[in-house]
């Protein structure tokens, strides 16, 4: 029951996250901000117009906005965003999540070069080269979780952080730097790519959905932003998860309590996420693999901390 | 040693700055081009006509930028069936495209010339030429797509980018072919001329009293150097004189308009190394100053505003305080982007060595106006030939000599604090009187050259006048011309994701090069 509802949330408010993020976006630069509903208003659009599909687009290309909703909504149904007594996760550990978004990677990439235009090739380049460079760190800093907590599973990880109430351990703070900057870079936001530019040439995702229109935009859309939400929901468990419900605990008091401290933490988030897009510029395509190897480091060093000092603090 | 022919044989030409006719043959055509490369001379504008109803030649001219005046060379070719003059791209690389738009235009071809078209476009047939006086330019001709040959580039794992005319954004047309290996552009070709309006043909229609209308819209962001350029030679000619208090308000207007594009171009700068903070504070003052436009000179773009014989509608009183005011909060405002430009990391790592042109090759290409002079090649027309009232307040000239992105950048702030400064002289000097003088109709067949440094370089039309008040040629260049071939120079071995940022910092006009 709980797991149907999370991922009914996860999909409802997902593109709500991405229009709180574009509203404080806005305020930051001193613009009138869009209304927080701006991004359903664009999914209702989208859903109304007729799709055009490139000639040459074979099935992969009308297949994969599917394929990428459709990993997207599972990859939700595996992480505790709202309660830890999720069947769907037994299915999966925090590496193979790591490899369901791969697959989505992989299917967008090829998408992009099925049309055979030059800038869905060159997007699709540029975004194996972030991805390549992305998930080792990403998975640096699952490993320092899992270290601390012994388990590969995101639930169970809750759970155990839950049943301890340890101090903070040094390493997290380590691992939970490198995996902003992971975030980041993997959800197409500033320094690695703009999703608010027209200049084509420089573009990385947006350049792979160039050909996409109407309920296919809309899908991959709709996606990104459930990605986001996802990326965001690992970084509260890994890092916040105050107010998740945990196993045993029954009824509707704690899910309303974790429905709430949910909110408040996406809320934070998003405002954190805009101010630090809002702080910096992109950089240049080439600093990103010494952006992502910065991430990859801090990971490493927050291992190394926990290794050195960890046992110490656990004893 | 000058040509022995050079000094009898020039005659003064009506102009706001001094200018010389030289009419040439055929050798001394070269003689003269090969001179004035020699002596440091750049070219400003290569252009045609028809003057078979008249003497039955073709006519070829080229105006060259001296360092005290202009030197308009005229050449009149005899051969009316297969007219042709010798090219002078191998001196003056920057004629290349022009001796194109030439041929596409007129049907006069130069020799060893790139023989592909640069204006047309399969938007009319091969053989019809619409600038001749016996084309009918109201004929519709269906448009037939034609194969443009690219300079291709061989190689391991080199292949093509084709970016546009269409682009993601709501921009101008141009097309930009690049060969890559990777990220890494080896070449560029830019193929413009998608705006071609037919703007010459356009001008022998006019009477002379309309035509600053038509040369305002040459190019949008240019509004005022283009009309004052076209009225400055049609005063020059009926040598008449605008009243005092309309000559300042032209320059405040001209200086208005440098202000605009200036602030406009920092924050899209800012926007495409993705530091939108840039482009919605810069965006801001921009409006701002639009917006007092609209107030003091009744025009936000300034379209129209400078009129033969003066101004269209005198400064309010109310506004000179007004406007005084907002130069202070401008230059404050200005100051503070440009520090906050200056100490992020991220955007100066964007700016810094991108897009490089070192001060000899934007030499040899021939770069003028402000990409030239963030390149070290120091010439403004507003100090090298101050023309009224740019004589009396003796601007200085911005230069820069590294030519990156960040070169240019600061030359655009250095530009507006002395714009500012300017505006400030200006309006002190205002004197009350009149600002309108009547024009009378210049006698006709004369020519008269306008020449005002816009706020992308210097702007030039060369207006021959015709009977009964009416244009018998009118010929507007802008610096563009110039300038775009640099772009396909300064982008060799960046990376393509910089290009929109190197194509922003020169920020040229396609309409304009178009015609």
């Amino acid at each position: 029951m709980w797991q149907f509802g999370e991922v009914a949330l996860a999909i409802a408010i997902a593109p709500l996250f991405m229009g709180w993020i574009s509203q404080c976006r806005a305020w930051m630069q001193n613009r009138s901000a869009p209304p927080l509903t701006q991004s359903y208003r664009m999914l209702r659009k989208l859903f109304h117009k007729d799709a055009a599909v490139a000639t040459d687009a074979s099935l992969l290309f009308r297949g994969t906005p599917y394929v990428l909703f459709g990993t997207m909504v599972l990859a939700a149904a595996i992480i505790p965003s709202l309660a830890t007594d999720l069947p769907f996760a037994r299915a999966a550990d925090a590496i193979a999540l790591i490899g369901l978004f791969a697959t989505a990677r992989v299917f967008l990439s090829l998408a992009a070069m099925d049309i055979g235009t030059a800038f869905g090739t060159m997007g699709a380049r540029r975004e194996m080269m972030i991805g390549f460079l992305a998930e080792p760190a990403l998975l640096m800093v699952l490993f320092n979780a899992f270290l601390l907590y012994g388990s590969t599973s995101l639930p169970n990880l809750v759970n155990e952080y839950a049943a301890r109430h340890t101090v903070i351990d040094p390493s997290v703070i380590f691992a939970a730097v490198a995996f902003v900057m992971v975030l980041l870079a993997e959800n197409a936001r500033i320094p690695i790519d703009n999703p608010g530019t027209h200049l084509e040439l420089t573009m990385i995702h947006e350049a792979m959905l160039l050909e996409y229109s109407a309920r296919h935009l809309a899908l991959v859309e709709w996606a990104s932003s459930l990605k986001l939400f996802n990326y965001a929901c690992i970084g509260f468990a890994l890092f916040l998860p105050w107010g998740i419900a945990t196993h045993g605990a029954d009824g509707g008091v704690p899910l309303l309590a974790a429905v709430a401290a949910l909110v408040a933490k996406l809320t934070v988030a998003g405002a954190a996420l805009a101010l630090i897009e809002s702080l910096s510029a992109k950089l240049r395509i080439f600093r990103a693999p010494e952006y992502l190897a910065m991430a990859f480091l801090l990971a490493v060093l927050g291992l190394l901390v926990h290794l050195l000092l960890g046992a110490n603090i656990n004893a | 040693m000058p040509p022995d022919f050079f000094e009898d044989r020039r005659t003064r030409l009506p102009s706001n700055v001094e200018s010389h006719l030289l009419s040439v043959d055929r050798e001394q055509w070269l003689q003269t081009a090969g001179f004035f490369r020699d002596s440091g001379a750049s070219l400003l504008s290569l252009w045609g006509a028809d003057d078979r109803d008249r003497n039955g030649t073709f006519c070829i001219y080229a105006a060259y930028l001296l360092p005290t005046s202009v030197m308009v060379v005229e050449h009149a070719i005899a051969d009316t069936t297969a007219p042709a003059y010798p090219g002078i791209a191998f001196l003056f690389p920057v004629a290349s495209r022009m001796q194109r738009a030439v041929y596409d235009l007129l049907g006069i071809s130069a020799e060893e010339m790139d023989t592909r078209d640069w204006l047309r476009h399969g938007g009319w047939p091969e053989k019809l030429f619409p600038l001749r006086r016996d084309t009918d330019g109201n004929q519709p001709y269906p448009i037939v797509s034609e194969p443009y040959p690219f300079v291709a580039v061989e190689g391991d794992g080199v292949h093509e980018i084709a970016v546009g005319p269409v682009h993601a954004g709501t921009i101008e047309p141009g097309h930009f072919r690049f060969s890559v290996v990777g990220e890494k552009v080896l070449r560029l070709e830019t193929r413009l001329g998608y705006t071609h309006k037919g703007v010459a043909k356009l001008f022998e229609s006019l009477p002379q009293q309309e035509g600053h209308r038509l040369a305002a819209r040459v190019s949008g962001d240019s509004a005022v150097a283009f009309s004052w350029a076209y009225c400055s030679a049609l005063e020059s000619i009926t040598s008449i004189s605008c009243p005092q208090r309309a000559i300042v308000l032209r320059a405040l207007a001209l200086e208005h308009e440098r202000l605009a594009n200036h602030l406009g171009d920092l924050g899209a700068l800012g926007n495409d190394a993705g530091f939108a903070f840039g482009l919605t504070q810069f965006s801001r003052l921009k409006e701002d100053l639009l917006r007092s436009n609209s107030d003091a000179f009744s025009a936000r773009y300034l379209m129209d505003y400078i009129v033969p014989g003066g101004v269209a509608v005198d400064l309010p009183e109310r506004c000179t305080g007004l406007l005084l005011n907002q130069y202070l909060v401008l230059e404050e405002e200005v100051a503070g982007l440009r520090s906050i430009y200056d100490e992020h990391a991220g955007v100066q790592d964007r700016f810094r060595e991108a897009g490089r042109l070192e001060h000899d090759l934007a030499q040899k290409l021939g770069a003028i106006g402000l990409a030239g002079r963030a390149s070290g090649i120091a010439c403004d027309l507003r100090t090298d030939h101050p023309w009224t009232p740019y004589d009396q307040l003796s601007p200085k000239t911005v230069t820069r000599t590294y030519g990156d992105v960040a070169a240019r950048v600061q030359i655009r702030f250095d530009e507006i604090f002395e714009s500012l400064r300017l505006c400030r002289a200006l309006l002190e000097n205002l004197s009350s009187g009149p600002v309108l003088a009547a024009v009378p109709l210049a006698k006709p067949n004369t020519l008269g050259i306008g020449l005002i440094e816009g706020w992308r370089g210097p702007v030039m039309i060369a207006l021959e006048t015709g009977v009964d008040g009416g244009i018998r040629r009118c010929h507007a260049h802008d610096p563009s011309w110039q300038n775009w071939p640099l772009l396909e120079y300064a982008i060799l071995g960046n990376i393509v994701p910089d290009f929109p940022l190197i194509n922003k910092s020169f920020n040229l006009s396609y309409s304009g090069q178009d015609g």
